[in-house]
């Protein structure tokens, strides 16, 4: 007799069941079923904004460098555990080729984004030439606690290429799985767990993105919102709901299993620009002429 | 304390008038002609340092509005978009170039239409407008290679909707990135202060920029709401409240629409123990007594290290004693006129909250003209980080004062806020200023200076203090696809 995985959620670096009691069965493409997964509440939502706020300071201010070890990290766990994830998409429907082809460019993505973070300061920065005497420079800084639906459409792909830019950005999140496709979430979730993740930079939550995402997009203590091929509704609820404490929303339309899907435009869409001065000292005339 | 007031009485020395070329009524400028409003109706512009009027400004529609986006879109499809780049630029060039030609009438307009002091408006406001101009026009051939690693395109029709604190210089912000990045404009002043903005099409007239490139219509609110819900706009550019702000947001939810938003601010200016005492008292004079305190990124939220504040606070009503509160135009005033009767009452209001509140007030015994709009100079101590003035915008010469212990202490209070526009921090020790500047969340930061602009730096806000930069090459993103 096999024993079966029990799907439970991803908060402040722990796996509790939703607190609503609830779940939901995920079924095959025989309509035979595969597991019992969490439906989480708006309460587990909740929770892990909470999370989520309270690791903002250790994760945006781990050095970039420290950021892309442990997403490289990330890359090194998923390929260990390569088996298990193309055996979950082939659970869900895919054919053994499609989720071996999925789980390699999920690697790769990861690795991608690893590279970025001791990069994308010095393509987003600059050092402004003021016409007075001050040392005057702008640079990127996390924009905060990024609230995530991830691609319905897929179980991992879509959910790596939108979380590993927000992360290697210094973000922390707070992610709404696939409804339909959720296996590979949580098993993602036990990848970050072992990745040197500290707890709470990332949260996963498994069920209806119908009913949790308003709650999300209404949340003052989250910064932004990325929405992955949404439809026109659920954008339109989501920018209002945004609307009391300025969220930003980003909504990407995209092909997650191209290149063009990856790039520092997702990494710069959850950055500030801060400007800061300073005088330079004037005294005397001489000028470093040599 | 008031005997060193009476010592210091200046001759005046008026900023002269005659110069200026006014005419009584203005209309919209459309299309690159002067076109009278569909309604016929018109709004008093005036001075309100003394309350008389300087001319009729027209009242744009809905149907005006449309009339200048339909402008708008045709000389972008037919002209500006597919002109060579280097041709941009050069009318931008241009256009920076009669400005500065005609800067003192500009900033005399500016003082008279706004109230704020002729030193600003001369040695501030104007040139930075110019400058503002002559900077974004290089950038007009050189796009790509601001973005070297995407294809960069402009939006189309952009609708810019701007503030009364810094008129001419807040259409400079919006105007020229706008053009630089190949779009045209369709741009709406403050209804108190229009009459630079229109000075400005005056200008852009004689420069021969092709029809329709630049529109300005002038109204309400009602002018304003009708480009933000224009369907043939790409792109929206407000600087204002942060209640319109929202407005604006929850209009353009649902369509394509670009936004950029620079909204208000409460922001914190910090003094360490080991500042620079007499500096860090200018710099606070600065931060919330220029431009009448009506700059949304105003250092409002005065933070003192408590070891040095009984020193600060009485160094800095020292040093307020000798603010000169006065007719705008006169060369020695330091503060100027509020801009409106509204904006008083507003001031008015919250003063009212701060004493219920139990705040300590002090403000200057100065006296002030009859008539026309002023307000003292004033400073509450004594404030609770709760309290109402220490939380919201005041938009006038009011500051709080407020000590802290710890740095911990100080950045945690000093980010207790919705906004995050702006932050000064004064203290000798490179390294201590660097922590803080790293730590505090807000999108311009000045260390041992405060309310310093320039065209080629970035400014704008985190959190509820909008999103989009203005200046620099971060400001060309938000005219760009």
């Amino acid at each position: 007799m096999n024993v079966l995985k029990t799907y439970k959620i991803y908060i402040g670096g722990q796996f509790p069941r939703t607190e609503s009691g609830r779940t939901y069965v995920v079924k095959d493409a025989n309509g035979n079923p595969i597991a019992n997964v969490c439906q989480s509440s708006k309460k587990d939502i909740r929770n892990a904004v909470q999370a989520a706020r309270k690791a903002v300071g250790t994760w945006s201010e781990r050095s970039a460098f420290n950021r892309g070890q442990i997403l490289y990290r990330m890359a090194e766990m998923l390929a260990g555990r390569k088996t298990q994830f193309i055996e979950e998409l082939t659970q869900q429907g895919q054919s053994i080729e499609s989720a071996t082809n999925e789980i390699e460019i999920c690697i790769d993505r990861i690795v991608y984004y690893a590279g970025w973070c001791d990069k994308y300061q010095q393509i987003l920065s600059s050092v402004n030439p003021v016409n007075s005497s001050h040392f005057n420079f702008s640079m990127a800084e996390p924009t905060g606690v990024v609230g995530i639906v991830a691609d319905q459409d897929t179980s991992l792909l879509g959910l790596v290429s939108q979380l590993m830019p927000v992360i290697a950005g210094g973000n922390t999140v707070v992610l709404i799985a696939s409804e339909v496709l959720p296996l590979c979430s949580i098993s993602f979730a036990e990848v970050l767990e072992t990745s040197d993740l500290p707890a709470g930079v990332v949260n996963i939550l498994t069920g209806s993105a119908e009913e949790m995402l308003p709650t999300l997009a209404e949340h003052m203590d989250v910064n932004a919102i990325f929405l992955s091929n949404a439809v026109t509704e659920m954008v339109k609820s989501t920018q209002l709901s945004a609307v009391d404490n300025l969220k930003r929303v980003l909504v990407m339309d995209s092909d997650w299993s191209h290149e063009s899907a990856q790039g520092i435009r997702y990494i710069s869409s959850f950055q500030e620009i801060k400007t800061t001065w300073h005088p330079i000292e004037q005294i005397g005339g001489v000028t470093s002429s040599y | 304390m008031t005997d060193s007031n009476n010592k210091w009485e200046y001759a005046p020395s008026l900023e002269g008038t005659k110069h200026i070329q006014l005419k009584d009524k203005y209309d919209l400028f459309i299309d690159g002609k002067w076109v009278k409003p569909s309604s016929n109706k018109y709004f008093d512009s005036i001075n309100p340092a003394n309350e008389e009027k300087l001319a009729e400004i027209a009242w744009a529609s809905e149907s005006d509005v449309d009339l200048a986006v339909k402008a708008a879109r045709k000389a972008y499809v037919e002209v500006w978009s597919v002109m060579k780049p280097s041709e941009r630029a050069k009318y931008i060039f241009r256009i920076a170039r009669l400005m500065q030609e005609h800067a003192r009438e500009l900033a005399v307009i500016e003082t008279l239409d706004g109230g704020k002091p002729i030193r600003e408006s001369r040695d501030i406001d104007v040139p930075l407008a110019c400058n503002h101009f002559f900077y974004y026009a290089g950038w007009a051939d050189k796009l790509q290679d601001a973005f070297p690693h995407r294809n960069i395109q402009s939006l189309g029709v952009a609708g810019q909707i701007i503030p009364w604190n810094f008129p001419l210089l807040m259409a400079a912000w919006k105007i020229a990135p706008a053009l630089a990045a190949g779009n045209t404009v369709v741009l709406k002043p403050a209804e108190s202060t229009s009459l630079t903005a229109l000075k400005l099409a005056e200008i852009i007239e004689a420069s021969g920029l092709p029809a329709g490139v630049v529109n300005i219509i002038t109204g309400h609110g009602d002018t304003g709401a009708a480009i933000v819900n224009h369907p043939d706009i790409d792109k929206i550019a407000f600087t204002g409240s942060t209640a319109v702000g929202k407005l604006i947001q929850k209009a353009v939810a649902g369509t394509a629409k670009k936004v950029s938003l620079e909204l208000g601010g409460k922001s914190a200016n910090i003094v360490l123990e080991d500042a620079p005492i007499d500096q860090a008292v200018e710099g606070i004079v600065n931060g919330i007594f220029f431009n009448q305190g009506h700059v949304c990124c105003a250092g409002s939220r005065l933070y003192v290290q408590e070891s040095i504040a009984d020193e600060l606070v009485r160094k800095l009503k020292q040093r307020m004693q000798s603010l000169y509160v006065g007719n705008p135009l006169d060369k020695n005033t330091d503060i100027g006129a509020i801009n409106s009767k509204e904006q008083l009452e507003t001031i008015e209001k919250y003063v009212k909250i701060g004493i219920n509140e139990g705040a300590e007030m002090f403000q200057v015994a100065c006296e002030i003209p009859g008539k026309g709009f002023y307000f003292r100079p004033t400073i509450f101590t004594n404030v609770a980080q709760s309290s109402v003035i220490s939380q919201e915008e005041i938009f006038g010469p009011v500051l709080t004062v407020q000590t802290f212990r710890t740095i911990d202490e100080v950045i945690q209070k000093a980010n207790n806020s919705p906004y995050g526009l702006a932050a000064g921090v004064w203290s000798d020790k490179g390294s201590r200023i660097f922590n803080l500047t790293s730590k505090l969340r807000a999108g311009v930061i000045w260390a041992n200076t405060y309310n310093k602009f320039d065209p080629a730096s970035p400014f704008g806000g985190y959190k509820e203090s909008g999103f989009g930069r203005e200046g620099g090459l971060h400001g060309l993103e938000a005219y760009l696809k």
